[in-house]
């Protein structure tokens, strides 16, 4: 102790002197044995009951992947593929065709959307970068397949997914803007800032959606 | 020589030089944003977005600046101009004209192809404003239904730069698109009835800097970002046109021309643009083959090569007949120097001819008026040789054998029966030999046969060595003006095949991997007329071989 130097903010603390007691051991040994009967006398099962008794997933939980549909029962996915370039596994594969001309107001769709659960980390970053609120994972854990082929989720099967989940309490649609599903409703939203600060003399800041552009009343046109 | 100052830095221009403030700006490394100037089209300097702040040094060093912001792209820089390109009052004119220009822009980048290329993107992230103002519902338009076979216009996403506009009446002619209406009514149209078909159409897409004009071809077959580019040459015809291949996971996607004021300059053709198709034929190719009476004996590529060179060899020795090639145009220099070096090598009297050089019609220039008269000064050329190489390749049979001898001259010699090993390299996507002139080689023994799609002259084939397309391939090309430009390779070719310069590489018995570059240095020593091959600037846009002797050569 003497050979290492004296530093600042370091306090040296003394060990206790061990007593005629501790030296025993015996209330040690006491304490675990204590322990050891309240186990033996205790009959309630910490274990989970699974799969006679389902867990109570926490509400942010990632699980099996869904793809929307809009208010037309039409895939709601625009086929951008932002999920497919968002996600670090690699999982998605979408193939985009030109939304035919009953559709005004789409460009695109997704010919094809295989997703690879197997593949997937269910990171959630698909849901994150979707500008449309098409993908979103679910509730669902317990997925299984007989083969990997199975397992490739495609359009369908996704839309399939969705039609089950659409209803369940856990798993609503979270298309409102600002809200990103249950575990993160906030009884008061934080303002939706703009990119850069807005000057406060500014028209657009005194708006209670400063700096987004408010699309209402063109719905459709296009 | 006239000195400019760009935001204090002084850079001289040559005197005969006529820069606008842009370019100017441009050498001292100054991005100037602007949307409606192209290099190669009028000015008209429409959409503002190149304001700045320009003055004149008089000879008592003082700085006069003119009161207001000038557009760049239409105020010529001279000696003593002083351009100001980062003052707070050119940066809050930038600010203020992308704010105009995204008034009506629906922001639908996610389902927009240009996203990841767009002007409209780029420049809103380096000089707007970051938010918007605008409160009141956009003014969106319908888009076109139809305005070209190979276009398609969205036209709520236009700036109105009306590069297009005058792309069609200045370089193509054809003056199919024009501006109707006025104010924010104003958008793109054709006039009825006169769809922008014309063969330069496809390069619209490309001068569009947003997202409304878009190529049918790639519209929504990937998104940008996952392209990967590789400089290149169209080798579509023999005007050689500088392009980049953007593919991802070995396929190819698309051609965009490349600048390159020594080949083409800015533009394309669409028939080079959408004509690479055959590169994914599900016709190609796919196996190398020894073929004894008619039966495939071998499908390993060892041994068809070994038996090819074995019998090339077998008969060069015998001496009773002659071997041959036909070094076609679609070669690179390097492929044509290592082939016709080997025969040579093999037996000094061996026969070397040049392929077929496939002519289609007449040299097309532009800009053509209504009635198709072609109007000076010519801007672009489709050319009528429809092959990438015949100059380089007949530079490398004139080293060898003098003369260039012509493909029916060989056909004549071979239905006398004068060879008894052939070597054919094919390479051009349309047919290059008939049933009729196959039939001169019917009595050949040995038939070698290098090419991507099957032939006619497959029939009479004991050797085929199925090889690559331009992007599967690296070298040479010598256009008609004796421009020598590197094609790269860019994908890996189908299961089976190889590069032709990995074919003749291997058929050599050269060590070790391909080494395109050795090989054209060999050639750069070995032949006056290429000699120009060793110069660093092939790497970047292309050599002027000495035209004289590629003339000669003619």
């Amino acid at each position: 102790m003497s050979q290492t130097p004296k530093k600042k903010n370091v306090r040296w603390v003394e060990e206790p002197e061990i007593g005629f007691w501790e030296s025993t051991f015996v209330p040690a040994i006491m304490q675990g044995l204590k322990t050891t009967l309240k186990h033996v006398v205790d009959r309630k099962p910490v274990t989970q009951q699974y799969p006679e008794v389902k867990p109570e997933l926490p509400l942010h939980y990632r699980g099996v992947h869904r793809l929307n549909r809009d208010e037309k029962d039409r895939v709601k996915c625009v086929a951008c593929m932002m999920c497919a370039t968002a996600c670090p596994a690699n999982c998605i594969t979408i193939e985009a065709q030109a939304a035919p001309p009953e559709w005004p107001d789409r460009d695109k769709f997704p010919k094809s959307f295989v997703l690879d659960e197997l593949r997937c980390i269910y990171c959630g970053m698909c849901e994150e970068a979707c500008p449309v609120d098409a993908i979103e994972l679910t509730h669902i854990y317990d997925l299984t397949g007989e083969s990997r082929a199975d397992l490739l989720y495609d359009r369908e099967k996704l839309l399939g997914v969705y039609d089950r989940t659409k209803n369940d309490p856990r798993d609503p649609v979270r298309t409102r803007r600002g809200i990103l599903g249950p575990a993160a409703e906030f009884q008061q939203l934080p303002a939706l800032g703009p990119a850069t600060v807005v000057p406060q003399s500014d028209r657009s800041a005194k708006s209670e959606t400063a700096g987004v552009i408010r699309t209402t009343g063109v719905e459709g046109q296009r | 020589m006239p000195t400019v100052t760009v935001n204090g830095k002084d850079v001289e221009i040559g005197a005969s030089e006529r820069l606008n403030c842009i370019q100017a700006a441009a050498k001292v490394g100054v991005e100037i944003p602007a949307y409606c100037w192209h290099p190669a089209l009028s000015v008209v300097a429409s959409c503002r977005m190149c304001l700045v702040e320009v003055g004149d040094k008089k000879p008592d060093g003082t700085v006069a600046m003119q009161p207001k912001l000038v557009p760049g792209c239409q105020t010529p820089a001279k000696d003593g101009t002083v351009i100001i390109s980062d003052s707070p009052k050119v940066k809050e004119a930038r600010k203020a004209t992308l704010e105009y220009l995204l008034l009506n822009h629906p922001l639908d980048c996610p389902t927009c192809d240009q996203a990841g290329e767009c002007y409209l993107q780029d420049y809103s992230f380096n000089y707007g404003r970051g938010y918007s103002r605008l409160n009141e519902p956009k003014n969106i338009k319908p888009d076109k239904t139809y305005i070209g076979d190979q276009i398609t216009l969205f036209t709520d996403r236009c700036i109105m730069c009306t590069r297009c506009v005058r792309f069609t009446r200045e370089v193509s002619g054809s003056s199919e698109l024009q501006v109707v209406s006025r104010g924010s009514h104003e958008e793109i149209d054709i006039f009825p009835g006169f769809p922008v078909n014309n063969p330069l159409a496809g390069n619209v897409v490309d001068l569009c800097p947003v997202g409304a004009l878009c190529s049918k071809d790639f519209l929504y077959q990937q998104r940008v970002w996952w392209l990967k580019s590789t400089n290149s040459v169209c080798t579509g015809c023999s005007t050689g046109c500088s392009v980049t291949v953007d593919q991802n996971d070995e396929r190819v996607y698309r051609l965009k021309p490349r600048t390159n004021e020594k080949a083409q300059g800015h533009f394309m053709c669409d028939e080079g643009r959408f004509g690479w198709k055959y590169t994914h034929s599900d016709q190609r190719l796919s196996s190398p083959e020894i073929r004894t009476n008619g039966q495939v004996t071998s499908r390993d590529w060892d041994q068809v090569l070994s038996s090819a060179r074995a019998a090339l060899r077998k008969t060069a020795l015998a001496g009773k007949t002659k071997i041959a090639a036909v070094l076609s145009p679609w070669m690179t220099v390097e492929e044509a120097w290592i082939l016709a070096s080997f025969l040579k090598s093999l037996s000094p009297n061996a026969v070397l001819a040049m392929g077929p050089v496939r002519i289609a019609g007449k040299d097309e220039h532009f800009p053509k008026d209504v009635k198709g008269n072609v109007v000076e000064p010519v801007k672009f050329t489709i050319r009528a040789e429809k092959c990438p190489n015949r100059a380089g390749v007949q530079a490398v049979l004139s080293h060898f054998t003098g003369d260039v001898m012509p493909f029916e001259e060989l056909l004549r010699l071979s239905s006398n029966g004068q060879f008894g090993a052939v070597y054919l390299a094919g390479g051009d996507p349309e047919s290059w030999i008939s049933e009729i002139q196959a039939e001169a080689f019917s009595k050949v023994e040995t038939v070698i046969v290098q090419d991507f799609l099957a032939s006619p002259v497959l029939k009479h084939a004991t050797h085929v060595l199925p090889s690559g397309t331009f992007v599967e391939r690296e070298g040479v090309v010598v256009n008609h003006k004796g421009l020598a430009q590197l094609i790269r390779r860019s994908v890996r070719g189908p299961d089976g095949t190889r590069p032709d310069s990995r074919i003749l590489w291997e058929l050599t018995e050269r060590s070790g991997l391909v080494q395109v570059d050795v090989v054209r240095s060999e050639i750069a020593s070995g032949i006056p007329a290429l000699a120009g091959l060793s110069d660093p600037a092939l790497k970047a846009d292309g050599v002027l071989l000495n035209v004289a002797q590629a003339a000669a050569a003619h």
